[in-house]
Order: structure tokens, then sequence, then C-alpha cells
């Protein structure tokens, strides 16, 4: 594969919990739990998990916007790899220019209070696109490649829909034209027949501009449709990272599993057996011992319960299938028995 | 009506008036609920799916009215029009949560914050029957059993800030299950919880129908869900069904353009990477600013001039299977 763009290492994002007049810190939420992935260029990493796991804690992690505990984010700058997490203050500028964010929330990423123009004037203005004239051009670029009219740019954000709200924010993600996209839920507060016109536009983009994307999403269907890599994380962790028709066809984690067969298909023909899951997610703050997903698994043994396991790459199948399971080569072997699990 | 009806709306309109201007919410719906039956309402936000449940609990709000049409109940073998009743009438009290239960979206906001969960469902228990406090409180144990809820005496007691979110809407649906109900509105019960714990949700109603031969009205946007839990499917687009029949009926072999574009549109697990979506083009259009004829035409593959006249008629096409598109027989 192409080379890697960004890579993080063993990255833990921990925030203090604090009880009392005194504000002692009595225990730490544990949001990103020694998380290490490559993204590589150009291509699409979708992140998936259920609420409180840690995926938008990772994207903001990435992105310098919350201060990481431990661990290494290095970026490939065209004068070599650099650690984002040793930079400060005006270094960190060169950075906002290369990764950039739409969030997920088109009402409350917007200010009211300025125009689309003044919404994208300031971050321009700071990047080195002094004159008015040039700005409005730009401006205008961007809006008609997110398929908006140009003259869209002197409406305030409450005259926009949904739809265009987020088309803006990709827009404006844009405008300093940067190598990686992090969409933190960027679909999920759309509706169904929007959410289709802004997926095929954040594709077109990618084509048209060798954009790299983070696709950070609970919605695994969509997550199906964009990526080309998925990681699935689970408490802060990343319990199994695969190609997405390799994870699909071969997999392997009981979360993965469980996961999978949770999702309601809009297809009549297809009807399969679920696979329940007891309880609910752990308290991130006082997560189980060893396997942190040990308390619901039904493949759970004594080790998963004492054992933390780590995540590993898995032997003899000959592509990049990384999981984080004590008993993930009995699950490949069980596989590879039946010849793939449909 | 029908022998297994339990439910029957006809022609229902339903207005809301706001500074001065009128939007017809509903406009003209039919639909009917059959015995032990899931009957799944979807649609995009503001087509009306919600509405359509809060008229037929009589909960709609202020500056809105029941314009035109009938909601008829079958009460003990006699028929009860609900829209003549009144919103506070000790009839329509009666029939609400005895008779006609409904479970809300969000948990959080349904529950009250300041009464424990087994004082919410013990009122309601209390509210329909003659119960004393201590029997009403062992019942909620029960109900709170039922629903799968753990350590049930303990958690009985506590406040819903104290529930996780999954555990809410366990509570909610015993609530909502405490007077053994004939019918169960749910609207969108699972849109703010996780995949694995709707899943746990969708298996608990389905289980619930079964043993109690109870009617569900579910509510939702999520085409998945309808695959996975409807028996009969009604599709609503800007107040209107556009679209009804059994789940096999209407998803199977769509009819009308917007089911259509609707199931091309979104993407489906298992069909991988590279499978194409189409999006519908445009975005609905504003409620006080509504197109002439069809409320599709303008963003219709299909439209013709026809379109833009009046909105179709409902038309069966086979069975139960009913659509209101002048060109169905073209779209297939």
């Amino acid at each position: 594969m192409s080379e890697v763009l960004l890579s993080v290492k063993g990255l833990k994002t921990y925030f203090p919990v604090k009880k009392g007049v005194f504000k002692r810190t009595v225990g730490y939420v544990k949001a990103v739990d020694d998380v290490s992935l490559d993204v590589y260029r150009g291509e699409t990493l979708g992140i998936v998990g259920e609420s409180g796991c840690g995926k938008t804690t990772l994207g903001k992690s990435i992105l310098q916007l919350c201060h990481p505990t431990a661990g290494k984010v290095e970026y490939s700058f065209p004068d070599g790899v650099h650690d984002l997490m040793t930079m400060k203050g005006k270094e960190l500028d060169d950075v906002r220019k290369r990764l950039q964010i739409v969030f997920q929330d088109p009402y409350s990423s917007l200010n009211p209070a300025f125009t689309i123009f003044g919404s994208f004037s300031d971050p321009l203005r700071k990047f080195g696109v002094r004159s008015r004239k040039d700005r409005e051009k730009l401006v205008g670029d961007l809006l008609e490649a997110v398929n908006l009219p140009r003259s869209y740019m002197t409406r305030y954000p409450n005259e926009f829909s949904g739809g265009q709200r987020q088309r803006i924010g990709i827009a404006r993600a844009l405008s300093v034209s940067p190598e990686l996209i992090i969409c933190d839920e960027a679909v999920s507060a759309l509706d169904v027949s929007i959410q289709a016109q802004v997926l095929k536009l954040l594709k077109e983009l990618q084509e048209e501009r060798s954009l790299t994307y983070i696709f950070i999403t609970h919605d695994l269907s969509v997550v199906e449709y964009v990526s080309d890599r998925i990681a699935v994380m689970y408490l802060g962790k990343v319990v199994e990272l695969a190609e997405t028709d390799e994870l699909f066809r071969d997999t392997i984690h009981p979360y993965t599993k469980a996961l999978l067969s949770a999702i309601p298909i809009a297809d009549i023909t297809k009807k399969r057996k679920r696979i329940p899951l007891q309880g609910d997610v752990p308290s991130p703050v006082n997560p189980p011992s060893g396997c942190p997903f040990h308390p619901r698994c039904s493949f759970c043994q004594d080790r998963c319960r004492t054992e933390i396991p780590v995540l590993r790459r898995l032997e003899g199948t000959g592509k990049e299938h990384y999981v984080c399971c004590h008993r993930a080569e009995e699950f490949l072997a069980e596989i590879e028995g039946k010849g793939g699990n449909a | 009506m029908e022998k297994d009806t339990v439910l029957e709306v006809k022609d229902l309109n339903v207005s809301f008036y706001t500074n001065q201007r009128c939007n017809n919410v509903l406009r003209g719906i039919s639909f009917s609920l059959r015995k032990g039956k899931t009957l799944c309402v979807v649609g995009e936000s503001g087509c009306g799916k919600s509405v359509t449940a809060s008229s037929v609990m009589q909960l709609l709000p202020e500056l809105s009215r029941i314009e035109g049409g009938s909601i008829t109940y079958r009460y003990r073998d006699e028929e009860v029009r609900i829209d003549k009743l009144g919103k506070n009438s000790s009839q329509m009290r009666a029939l609400r949560g005895e008779e006609i239960a409904m479970i809300f979206q969000d948990p959080m906001t349904a529950l009250n914050p300041v009464f424990t969960v087994g004082y919410q469902i013990s009122e309601m228990l209390r509210a329909h029957m003659r119960i004393s406090e201590k029997e009403a409180m062992a019942r909620s144990v029960e109900l709170l059993k039922d629903m799968g809820v753990p350590l049930p005496e303990q958690r009985v007691h506590e406040y819903p800030h104290q529930f996780s979110g999954g555990m809410r809407q366990r509570a909610m649906i015993a609530m909502a299950m405490a007077c053994k109900p004939k019918i169960l509105i749910a609207d969108e019960p699972t849109t703010a919880l996780d995949v694995t714990i709707q899943a746990q949700i969708f298996d608990l109603m389905l289980e619930l129908k079964e043993k109690n031969d109870m009617a569900i009205l579910l509510i939702t946007h999520d085409m998945g869900v309808v695959a996975e839990m409807a028996d009969d499917v009604a599709v609503m687009y800007m107040g209107n069904i556009v679209e009804s029949g059994t789940a096999e009926e209407v998803l199977g072999s769509p009819r009308h353009p917007y089911t259509k574009a609707l199931l091309a549109s979104i993407p489906v697990l298992g069909r991988g990477h590279n499978q194409d979506l189409q999006p519908i083009k445009g975005s609905t259009p504003d409620p006080f600013d509504r197109p002439h004829g069809c409320q599709f035409e303008p963003r219709c593959g299909f439209s013709c001039p026809e379109c833009s006249l009046a909105m179709p008629e409902e038309v069966i096409v086979s069975g139960t299977h009913m659509v209101r598109c002048c060109r169905c027989k073209e779209v297939v």
C-alpha cells in the first residue's frame, strides 16, 4: 500500500474525574486507551463504535483539539515526519492547514451571527489570502465545489437546511486545501435522503482532490460504503482493524460480530440470526479487568478476565487484519474451516 | 370495521396554526392496525409521523386540531370514536394508558427526574386500578423484572438519572405495559440508543407482542428497522401516506417513486464498498409553500404534467398494497 500519512502510536487521552470540595482527582475516564493505528495517503479509514467508546475523543486528540495524556501522533510533512504532540502555538498553524475536521451537528458548528462568507473569511485571512476579492472568489469556488450556488455566501446560516449546512461545513474544511479531513459523525444528523447526497459528495471530493479521510461514525452501513479500512472501537480501545471487505467477510472479534448482527438491514430477503449482547457498555471510569469486553462476551475464558489482550496482526491471512482478542487464532481457524462466515 | 382491526384511521386531517399561518400537517391519511401485528410508519423528519401518533392518543399540542376524518378504536366490541372525545374527558383518560399506551423517543425527557422509577410506574397502575400503594409497588417490581431489568427490587427505588439509556427505555416500556394495553404506540423508541441496545429493546417488544397479543404502531425513520420489525408498512411523505401494504409488498416491490428512491439512497450493510447510492435530488419542500399536486413531484424522476395538478388518488395495486401515484403502473 501507499505511504503512511499519519501514524498514531500508543495514544492515551485520560480525563480526570474530580470530586468533593477540593476537587481532588478520584479517577480517570480512559476515553482513548493505548490506540495505535496508521492512516495511508488517499484512503478512508472508518472508525466505528457505540456511544462513549472514545471515537470522537480519538479524532480530537489527533487534531490536538484536546490534550492527550501520552503517546505519539506522527504526521508526514514534506520535510519529514514530526510528532504533533510536541508542537505548540504557532507551530500548529501548519498542522491546521493540513488537517481539518467536519463536525456532527451542522446547527451548532456555524456561527449564526456571521454570513457564510464571514465564517470562511477568518481562517482564510489567517492562512494568507489577504485581499477580499481573492477571498470572495475562493469562497465562491468552494461553494460550487459542494454543489451550492455562489450567491449563498452573503446569507446567514439560519437560511439553510441541515443538508446545506453540512455541505457548507465541508466547504469550510476544504478552504485551506487540507490533506486529511476528519469527519466526525458528519452525516448522522441528516435525513436519509440527504445523507446519500453528502456521502456521494464526500466520495467525489476525495477523487478530485486526493483527500484522506478519517470517518468517525456509529453507523456501520455508512462506514461500509465510504471506508477502505475500518477500525472498531470498544471502551477506548481498537478491538479490530481490517480492510472493509475483509472485516465483513472474516469477522474475528466477538464484539464486531455482535455489532454487525445487531444492525437492522433494509432488505427483507435477508434474515439473519442475531447474536444478543447482554447488558450495557461498562463505565469507562471503572473498566472491567482483563479484556474490556469480557463481561458481555459469550466466548469468555479465565484468561480473558485477568489478562488484557493487545492489538496484534493475525498471522497466516496474508492481509493486514489486526485483532485484540486472546482467542483470535481459534476464531480464524473456525472461519477457515468453514470457508468464510457468510 | 373488520373483525381483527383494533384501530382504524380514516381520512384524518390535522392542522397546526402558528403565526397566523396554517400548516396542514396531515392531509387525509388512512390506515388500520390489526390485532397482534406491527404497523411501521416510516418517513423523513417533518413528514407527520409523530403527529399521527399524537392524534391517536389525543395528545396534540395547543393551536392544532383534527379538522376531519375519524379515528375509531374497538373497545370491548364497541366502536369508540377517539376523535370525538375531549382531550381531557374521563373516557379519553381511561383509554389512554389502559387501552392504548405510548413510549417516546427520549426516555430521559419522558421520565420525571424528581420521582423514583417505581413511583412513576405505580402511579400509572393506581390511576387505572383500585390497588394500594404497596401492591402497586410490588407490581412495579414484577413489571421491571419482566422487562429484563436486573435487580428490580433495588432499582425500583432509584431515580431515572441512575439508569442507563437502555434501562430507562425498559422502564418506559414497563410503564406502558403496566395495564396490558391492546395497542402500543412506539415513537422512535430506539433512536437515542446504540445498535446493540436497540436490538435488545426490539426483542423485548416482539416478545411482549406475542405474549399479550398486542398491536404495535412503530414510528421510525430507519428502513432497516422496518424490514426487521414490520408486518405492515405505511410510507409517509409531507403529510400523506404515499404507499402502504405488507412489508413484502412495500419493501419487496415498491411502486411509489419515493419509496423506491428512499430504498436506493441508503447504504445497506453487506453490499460492500462499491454499492451504487442514488441520492434523492433537492430537499423536502417548505410546509407553508407546498407543491400544488403530488408533494413529491419536484423531486421525482417519473413526474409528468398531470402530477402537478392534484394529489393522486389511492390506487390498490394488488391485495392490500396501496399507492398514491398516477404512474404507479410504470414504476416497477
